[in-house]
């Protein structure tokens, strides 16, 4: 009988996701410093739920479920998702959001390996269009925070929605700054006048921009473990910073400059745990410019065109649509053809 | 066009060569895409010097130890054969001979248990060895003050074939082709699968007669140029070769970096001249010509001392107590050569044959080493544990990064899978090599090569029977042509001679139209016709005529004749009005009618002469791609008389309801 080959050397599915997780902690640590303990029940609450939520699925479906919980793939989506909610999301918020990703997006379309949608991002576009309120209010990080709240203050606000003394929660949130930004445009402010409010930092975010160079630190681990081709996150970045400069070279008064694109919302979580989710994504060299190139365009007009304060999610899932059809007419030349 | 650049290359590539060999740097190299670096394991089977074994005590000779036709038995059981006798001989063109290892008798030939992936027993020669280890007389050739023809056509008779796995009789590639020149012999001493020395060691033990072998390819061939390919884990016999062909100004030994699958030709081709061989050409129709380092030094043997191939290296490794490399006369069982490698320690598990990537299981230890043997391992389970269940694909495209033919394994695992072969087809699945180099990379554990081998062979077998059918259509098409000619000639000459007899028959003007006219009213039967004029007479005669010839004619053979004259269909006869404006006129319909007879017989010589090629190129093992033109070719030309034929009996129709009205 011929089945060779009889060796292999390549890491499993679960070493692969693992090394996933463990990338985004240098993110999670940030987030932690900078907006308190809160991301952590968030984190372990999607993390539940994703788990919950497949082995019930795989039931149903009658397949087997220790090998497709142990590849961990649910629990990445679950990080991803809540690294994404605003940092003190009700619990319910985060259950459904996880929910929604694991059974629809991802089970219902057949499982690990079969999801034409990122399936985090579904979630996430699903509770951004149920509870846009929630959705983009985000709390001020501890540094900038009127009221600082502690870890068992946070706890208590997720689960019970309500606050110590008589702070008030309009007091703790905020718009984000790319939120902030486009209402402030709106009301015919200029950016350098606009970026002077206390939520900016240097390029993005005050604080905000600390995570976020925290998960280009992991996603430059990735691209050390060559876990995700350098393709994606590059020309995603690229992509993004050119069509930003663009409009910022026109007209600066009215547009924010490359980099706060670059360091604001979720921009780097994009770039190298988002768009690098491999079954919802291209599987060739070209392909994968195309699409992070899109990506990153649609990203840029949803944010500053677009109803809703980031553009990620929705750019994320119009790129998926298009994977087939970007995967058929990349096809690279076959060693002896023209 | 893409000839011309790739010679214009090759050109400009000569000019610099010798400067890049001569100092055997890595920076000439042209690499291919992908590829994997497998932990090599080569070590083992070098620390001893190739070694004979005992000779054992019964010899298994398949016949078919290449790629072809199995040769033709030319010994019986009870015959006394000597060493390097011929026991088969080639048939047909790619077919390769059978010789005696060794001097002894043959006391059967049967279907046994033979080496090969199928694990489906073919027909051997069991021969029992006197010990006496004689040879029979033995006749070298003069190979230096031959011409190249001669040399090329005793090949036919050495038995050797390609020894580096492909087994391809060698003398066919010898053979000039009269279209091409090779300019460029490659050898092969990649070696790039894990576990495999014996080319190593041979390049260690023999250069001298290898590079007498390459001389010999070389001058048979015409070559100008011959590099040696060799992967630079090999620095030992790299370093020997490199010596033994120091002194020749036309052969270079140039060390490629160990990348497996270097050793695949295209692969060693492209590394050592850039050279890209098409997809759908073979590497001899840009000039260059690649043999296997053993292969060479198996031709030299023969010319040089007249042996024939009976014997070969062999890389006993694995789970042995000592792993090295035999000479192993083909035949011999493989439990003597496990035995004489010190024999496989208590957890072996079974025998692997080939190397770990692209070898197989062998069934028992019984079965013999053959011409394709270039390595047995002897596997445990610590060595190649069972693959865990394989999970979903992920598309992490980590295949395609290491296809070393760049195609997509992961859309070609796809469209296997759910058996969309044409899809398959188009993503180039027959490109693919098997190299296996995708499920060694895959996370997700998928038996990715065993698809393709599926898909394969389930397109093969696709092709093959639409092949089979093709073919009885176009006989079926064929013999009903050839029917309806012979009915119309038959029924042209009884109206000829119902006409000379009849004195009433009507002007010569005319004529035509009634033969044809005839003959249409036979086929058409159409029985409502009025009989009223001497015209009906004559066909009614003819027609009883037609119809006693026909019966006579079915009681020998022709059953399906009825079938034929019921061709014409009812409302093509009810409507004849309708067609009278666009009739043609009589000459005109007749002399169409003829030269469709014409056309005809030249479609039958087509057929013919296309059936004859088919079964010429069957014979020969492998059908060229012409041949299927030339066959559709002449479907189309019988679709075109079909159409004609119906064109023509309509237009006569027309003619035979107008002259009604006249009547």
């Amino acid at each position: 009988m011929n089945r060779s080959p009889y060796i292999t050397d390549a890491p499993t599915v679960s070493t692969i996701m693992f090394k996933v997780l463990l990338a985004l902690v240098p993110g999670i640590a940030a987030y932690v410093w900078i907006y308190g303990g809160g991301i952590l029940v968030s984190l372990t609450l999607a993390t539940l739920t994703a788990l919950t939520a497949e082995a019930v699925l795989l039931k149903i479906r009658q397949r087997p479920v220790k090998p497709y919980l142990m590849d961990m793939s649910a629990v990445v989506t679950a990080w991803l998702l809540a690294l994404a909610l605003p940092p003190l999301a009700p619990w319910w918020l985060v259950i459904v959001g996880t929910f929604f990703a694991i059974v629809i997006a991802k089970q219902l379309y057949g499982g690990l390996g079969y999801n034409p949608f990122n399936p985090a991002m579904v979630g996430y576009a699903a509770l951004l269009i149920s509870f846009p309120l929630i959705m983009t209010k985000w709390p001020a990080p501890l540094l900038l925070a009127e009221h600082p709240l502690s870890f068992m203050d946070q706890l208590h606000f997720i689960f019970s929605h309500s606050l110590p003394g008589d702070i008030k929660v309009d007091a703790i949130t905020s718009a984000t700054p790319l939120d902030y930004l486009k209402t402030q445009l709106m009301l015919k402010h200029e950016v350098s006048s606009i970026t002077q409010a206390p939520i900016f930092g240097a390029f993005g975010a005050k604080g905000g921009e600390l995570v976020t160079g925290a998960y280009l630190l992991g996603g430059l681990y990735l691209l050390q473990q060559r876990i995700i081709s350098w393709h994606l996150p590059t020309v995603f970045l690229a992509s993004l910073a050119t069509i930003s400069l663009a409009f910022y070279a026109i007209e600066p008064n009215h547009f924010a400059n490359p980099l706060f694109h670059l360091m604001s919302g979720a921009s780097m979580l994009c770039a190298f745990f988002i768009i690098t989710d491999p079954v919802s994504g291209p599987t060739t060299p070209r392909g994968k410019v195309y699409f992070a190139a899109g990506v990153g365009v649609l990203t840029y007009l949803i944010r500053v065109y677009g109803g809703y304060p980031d553009g990620v999610a929705f750019a994320v899932l119009l790129m998926n649509m298009c994977v087939p059809l970007i995967d058929a007419l990349t096809q690279p030349r076959v060693f002896g053809h023209k | 066009m893409s000839d011309i650049i790739n010679f214009a290359s090759n050109l400009i590539r000569n000019t610099f060569s010798k400067k890049a060999t001569a100092n055997n740097s890595l920076k000439d190299i042209f690499k291919f895409n992908g590829g994997v670096h497998p932990a090599e394991h080569k070590a083992e089977s070098t620390t001893h010097p190739i070694s004979k074994l005992m000779m054992p005590e019964k010899l298994i000779l398949p016949l078919r130890q290449h790629v072809g036709h199995m040769p033709k038995v030319k010994v019986q059981v009870g015959d006394y054969v000597l060493k390097g006798q011929m026991l088969a001989e080639p048939e047909g063109s790619v077919s390769a001979a059978i010789h005696a290892p060794t001097s002894g008798t043959i006391t059967a030939i049967s279907e046994q248990v033979i080496p090969h992936p199928s694990g489906l027993p073919d027909m051997c020669i069991n021969l029992v060895p006197d010990n006496k280890d004689q040879w029979t007389a033995l006749q070298p050739v003069d190979w230096r003050n031959t011409d190249k023809k001669t040399l090329v056509d005793a090949l036919r008779a050495s038995g050797i074939v390609g020894l580096g796995g492909a087994t391809f009789p060698t003398h066919i590639k010898l053979r000039s082709n009269g279209k091409s020149n090779v300019h460029t012999l490659v050898i092969n001493a990649a070696e790039c699968e894990p576990y495999i020395t014996c080319d190593d060691m041979l390049m260690r033990e023999r250069a001298d007669e290898i590079l007498k072998g390459i001389e010999i390819v070389q001058s048979l061939l015409g070559a100008e140029k011959c590099i040696v390919g060799i992967e630079d884990n090999k620095p030992v016999a790299a370093g020997i070769m490199t010596k033994a062909l120091a002194a020749s100004s036309t052969i270079a030994v140039k060390i490629v970096p160990t990348l497996y699958p270097s050793g695949d030709a295209r692969r060693l081709i492209h590394l050592l001249l850039g050279t890209e061989i098409p997809n759908d050409k073979r590497s001899t129709d840009v000039g260059i010509q690649v043999f296997n380092v053993a292969t060479v030094l198996a031709i030299y043997r023969y010319f040089e001392f007249g042996e024939p191939s009976i014997s070969r290296i062999v890389t006993m490794t694995g789970n042995v107590a000592v792993p090295q490399n035999f000479e192993v006369l083909f035949g011999t069982p493989l439990h003597a050569l496990v035995a004489a490698a010190g024999g496989a320690k208590t957890n072996t598990t079974h025998f692997i044959m080939g190397g770990p990537m692209m070898g197989f299981d062998l069934p028992n230890d019984l079965v013999p080493i053959t011409k394709a043997a270039n390595c047995i391992i002897a596997a445990t389970p610590d060595l190649f544990a069972a693959p865990p269940p394989a999970m979903p694909c992920i598309r992490c495209a980590r295949c395609a990064d290491a296809c070393p033919v760049n195609l997509q394994p992961q859309e070609l695992y796809w469209f296997a899978k759910s058996d969309n072969f044409e899809k398959a087809r188009d993503y180039n699945l027959f490109d693919c090599i098997e190299c296996g180099c995708c499920t060694y990379v895959c996370p997700s554990d998928i038996p990715l090569v065993q698809y393709y081998r599926y898909a394969k062979s389930e397109i093969i077998a696709v092709d093959k029977a639409k092949e089979a059918a093709d073919l009885a259509r176009e006989r079926n098409d064929f013999r009903l042509a050839r029917i309806e000619r012979e009915k119309l000639e038959r029924a042209q000459k009884h109206a000829e001679r119902a006409q000379a007899t009849k004195s009433e028959v009507k002007s010569a003007e005319i004529k035509p139209v009634d033969d044809v006219k005839e003959v249409i009213a036979e086929s058409i039967k159409n029985e409502e016709a009025p009989a009223s004029t001497d015209k009906q007479a004559a066909i009614a005669a003819a027609i009883a005529r037609a119809k006693a010839q026909k019966l006579a004619a079915a009681n020998t053979s022709d059953i399906s004749a009825e079938k034929v004259t019921v061709l014409p269909t009812a409302p093509e006869t009810k409507t004849p009005e309708t067609k009278i404006t666009e009739a043609k006129t009589p000459e005109t319909e007749a002399a169409e009618l003829k030269a469709k007879l014409a056309k005809q017989a030249l479609i039958a010589a087509a057929i013919e002469r296309a059936k004859a090629q088919k079964l010429a190129a069957a014979q020969a093992g492998d059908a060229p791609k012409n041949i299927e033109n030339v066959s559709a070719t002449v479907q189309a030309e019988i679709n075109a008389t079909d159409a004609l034929r119906e064109k023509a009996k309509l237009a006569v129709e027309a003619q035979v309801s107008k002259s009604k009205e006249s009547d």
